[in-house]
């Protein structure tokens, strides 16, 4: 369902643990918003244990994304329209 | 949400119950979640078995007739309906045997209000365990390919 996979994407790490993603988007990204586990964004839901973090840089946004047989990637995406919704949850 | 065969033979409990399957290639799961299910069936539990295409087409090809799955549905799917409040779980026993599939019970455990049991298996069992973060009961045992250990632990939690 999700729609991610369709999307122009940069993979920045690969096939980590969901800990690894996080601090991953926690050290590098200065603009970095919480959101709860099963936050929705792109019409996905985000998977991960609290903390969960989203970095936003420029136009893009920043995101950890696991598959159940590939473990988790950080992803960069262009944001649209999600980046107004993220600001609004500070 | 795709449902086959009959109903659970045991007197309806109004339990709701949901199985997360991880990732199936470790072989005692899809073998674990049929008999997981069948017991929950037995006792009258309404059981969704949630997982990727793969785990359910395992699961479902070895009981064509639906004897002992419940309802199945695709893992995100199941993720986006709890997220959304379309639907709700007592119990959950969500298998994993990697960090994704600790992540995803991470996930049930934070968006669900179900009691959730944490089924820790393969080779990496007890490592593993060690770093689950949220509350849930955990049920670790180092199969790979018997599942005796893990039904073991199954036999004591459920009536």
């Amino acid at each position: 369902m999700s729609c991610i996979d369709e999307m122009k994407y940069e993979i920045l790490l690969s096939q980590c643990s969901f800990k690894e993603a996080r601090e991953y988007i926690k050290k590098n990204f200065k603009d970095v918003v919480e959101v709860p586990p099963g936050y929705r964004i792109f019409d996905t839901f985000l998977i991960g244990v609290p903390p969960l973090f989203v970095g936003i840089e420029g136009e893009d946004v920043i995101i950890p994304y696991t598959k159940p047989c590939y473990g988790t990637y950080v992803m960069r995406i262009e944001g649209g329209d999600e980046i107004e919704k993220l600001r609004a949850k500070r | 949400m795709e449902r086959s065969g009959e109903e659970g033979r045991g007197t309806r409990s109004g339990r709701k119950v949901l199985i997360l399957l991880g990732c199936p290639e470790v072989p005692v799961q899809t073998s674990i979640a049929l008999y997981l299910s069948f017991r929950l069936r037995r006792r009258g539990d309404d059981v969704v078995v949630a997982g990727t295409g793969a785990a359910l087409q395992l699961a479902k090809l070895a009981d064509p007739e639906g004897h002992y799955l419940g309802g199945t549905m695709n893992i995100d799917r199941c993720i986006a309906s709890i997220s959304e409040g379309e639907r709700d779980f007592d119990l959950c026993f969500a298998f994993a045997h990697s960090d994704a599939g600790v992540t995803y019970a991470g996930t049930v455990s934070y968006i669900s209000d179900a009691e959730l049991y944490l089924l820790l298996f393969g080779r990496g069992a007890e490592d593993l365990a060690e770093t689950v973060e949220f509350d849930c009961r955990k049920l670790v045992a180092k199969a790979v390919h018997n599942p005796v250990p893990l039904k073991k632990l199954i036999d004591e939690v459920i009536d």
